[in-house]
């Protein structure tokens, strides 16, 4: 689960971790009082930061920076409701709906924090590089040197001893020690407490007065964690994620959209994945990755249906079923339910194997539906090729 | 011979209550795996199904003398039940369970090291020798004693491919679901080594999928170590950056764990890559020297 940089900031500020002064504005009018707030407290010039779940909002247009409320407004006027397109967005880009209005600092140096799991490792790993502001895959590739890395023991946390090295490391004055051990133990204590998956702070910057701050904050938690953390999941935000992956999600369903126009219904992670590249292998280009999972009913199978033919590019249906779990009738079932619900008058590949495979191909036989039957995952996939294109 | 369980494997079922426990305990038990008890805390001292249930696994080990755990325990209590499982000194645990956090697996991770059991998993099918002991979900009928060894990330991108071979007379020595999780206990190395070692394995296939290393660290051994046929395939050619397909460990970051990376690094040590997912039986046959 993703959230916004200035939920993020919020989350870190509990933990002891230095961010700029700043207050979330959904309107013009919440922006310029935000503004004034801060230019009456001393702030010497604000930054009008744009809050989708993409990175690149800068180079996008979506920060601005300001040195009068008027000029906040104007351009906080200008950037909310803005369609924003970064090389993350693609290019539908999304709509700006939240800023978060900030006072500036006096930046001295931009650097980078990162923690992650290893998974070689299978530990946190706490990143530190001196490179801030350039993406991290970027300087991994071009000098993988440049980045400094402690392994973290799940048992005991980011020890200060560590949190040192890195600072030392990343060229950080003696005066400045202390404040940085403090910084990164408290994002590691945030990382821990909130099962995130990924944290980033880019950039970590010094100011030329000496102090440290998180300039952006970037938290992403781990799904399977989140039903510990009922806090957290109040913080999803669906207008940033596709209509019907959120759909889908309500279901327990597995599902991404994508450009083409076969759409396909899988069980299981891999085989959908599989079933995705001889899609592709056979001349044609997937809709969808739609894994029903394991334990699915009736009623699952007819929604995730249902979810995959609003998407309005799908021009035919491959469903690949290898019942373990999933039961071979249970899916035929559902199938049947939804596509007379949904009067659907696409054309239907099924292929399916497993547990109760012949009952299942006596339920679609019964239906009278007008369903194709393929015998392997090839000619299932040459047969739904085609069929898209006619 | 097979490689980590066979007929006198003796196996605890965590979490054996449960639905699913119950209906792949009695699925395993058919198949002719001793199964011979569970645990669920609080409900010792009874019988489910014919089974003795015990509070501990430690306790189910004193009086049943299990050196297997099969594990079906909800997400929120998965890890600390691999906890228990390794405390109790058992050699081998399977985890089925989709959907434990990975800082619970982290903890899990840690706490296995410098101990006895292998872990496998969590989130996959399990582990079978056909013929000999199946302990997992994987559908039974579509298996066949033979030569060839499998390792995979997926469940049933796995059943395909042993659906292949079977139909094409081809059996398996042992197939082990490894897991589509991030963090997991046996990795494609533990079990390409393991195969390795077999007599009765003649090739092995390896299903990866995008996401992590470790296939590029697989290749690796083939090329060092491995005296056997080794045939591929990556599930993912097609999958966007950034996404996660499905499987919690199944994303491509930072332009990272591509398919083309791994197929490329495959490929370079020997291993037959099939390009279509229809072509692993096919790949195998032909590496085998099997006319089919």
């Amino acid at each position: 689960m993703k959230i916004h940089e200035y939920q993020a900031k919020g989350i870190l500020k509990k933990y002891g971790v230095a961010v700029p002064r700043g207050e979330m504005a959904e309107t013009v009018a919440a922006a310029e009082a935000a503004a004034k707030n801060l230019f009456d407290s001393g702030a010497s010039g604000v930054v009008i930061k744009a809050q989708i779940h993409a990175g690149g909002r800068g180079k996008g247009g979506g920060v601005k920076l300001a040195k009068s409320v008027e000029e906040a407004a104007t351009l906080a006027a200008k950037i909310l409701g803005m369609t924003l397109v970064t090389h993350q967005t693609g290019p539908e880009g999304r709509v700006v709906r939240r800023l978060l209005i900030e006072e500036t600092l006096p930046i001295e140096k931009e650097l980078y924090l990162g923690i992650v799991i290893d998974r070689a490792e299978a530990r946190p790993v706490f990143m530190a590089s001196a490179a801030g502001g350039m993406e991290i895959e970027q300087v991994a590739t071009e000098n993988p040197a440049a980045i400094l890395k402690e392994y973290i023991d799940p048992g005991m946390g980011l020890e200060a001893f560590q949190a040192r090295k890195l600072a030392f490391a990343l060229g950080l004055k003696p005066a400045q020690i202390n404040q940085a051990v403090q910084f990164m133990t408290g994002l590691y204590r945030a990382f821990e407490e909130t099962d995130s998956s990924l944290m980033e702070i880019n950039p970590f910057i010094t100011c030329t007065d000496g102090r440290l701050f998180a300039l952006d904050a970037k938290m992403n938690f781990d799904d399977s964690a989140m039903f510990r953390h009922s806090d957290l999941r109040q913080l999803r935000d669906v207008t940033e994620e596709d209509a019907l992956e959120v759909e889908a999600s309500k279901y327990s369903l597995n599902y991404i959209k994508l450009d083409g126009n076969v759409g396909c219904m899988v069980n299981g992670a891999g085989l959908a994945m599989a079933t995705m590249d001889i899609i592709k292998y056979a001349g044609g280009m997937p809709a969808n990755f739609l894994d029903v999972g394991g334990g699915a009913n009736a009623e699952q199978v007819t929604h995730a249906f249902e979810i995959l033919l609003s998407d309005k590019n799908v021009k035919a249906v491959l469903i690949n079923i290898f019942g373990g779990i999933l039961r071979v009738d249970t899916l035929a079932t559902g199938v049947v339910e939804a596509a007379r619900k949904t009067h659907i008058q696409l054309p239907i590949v099924l292929r399916l194997e497993g547990t109760n495979v012949e009952a299942g191909r006596e339920i679609l036989k019964q239906s009278g539906l007008n369903f194709i039957v393929a015998e392997t995952m090839k000619d299932a996939a040459e047969k739904v090729v085609a069929a898209a294109r006619t | 011979m097979s490689i980590l369980v066979n007929r006198s494997t003796r196996v605890i079922v965590q979490g054996l209550t449960g639905r699913e426990g119950t209906f792949h305990a009695k699925a395993c038990a058919d198949y002719g795996t001793q199964i011979v008890g569970g645990v669920t805390p609080g409900k010792g001292g009874t019988t489910y199904e014919g089974w003795p249930i015990f509070n501990t696994v430690q306790e189910a080990v004193d009086k049943t003398a299990a050196d297997a755990s099969v594990i079906f325990v909800p997400p929120p209590y998965a890890a600390d039940a691999i906890m228990e499982a390794a405390d109790a000194e058992l050699e081998l645990i399977v985890c089925i369970t989709e959907g434990i956090p990975t800082l619970d697996m982290v903890r899990a991770w840690e706490f296995l090291q410098n101990r006895r059991s292998r872990l496998i998993g969590p989130n996959c099918p399990g582990i079978i020798s056909p013929g000999h002991c199946k302990i997992g979900i994987m559908p039974a009928r579509i298996h066949k004693e033979g030569p060839v060894g499998i390792v995979s990330r997926s469940g049933t991108l796995t059943y395909e491919a042993v659906y292949q071979l079977t139909t094409r007379g081809i059996g398996q020595s042992t197939a082990i679901g490894i897991g589509g999780d991030p963090i997991i206990g046996t990795n494609f190395l533990d079990a390409l080594e393991l195969f390795n070692h077999d007599p009765q394995t003649e090739a092995v296939i390896m299903i990866g999928e995008i996401g992590g290393n470790a296939e590029e660290t697989a290749a690796e051994y083939i090329k060092m170590r491995m005296r056997k046929p080794v045939v591929g395939f990556i599930a993912g050619q097609t999958a966007p950056p950034g996404r996660r397909m499905g499987h919690a460990g199944a994303i491509i970051s930072g332009g990272k764990g591509t398919a083309a990376e791994k197929i490329k690094a495959m490929e370079a040590v020997g291993i037959r890559v099939a390009k279509s997912p229809a072509d692993i039986g096919e790949t195998v046959a032909a590496v085998m020297g099997v006319k089919v």
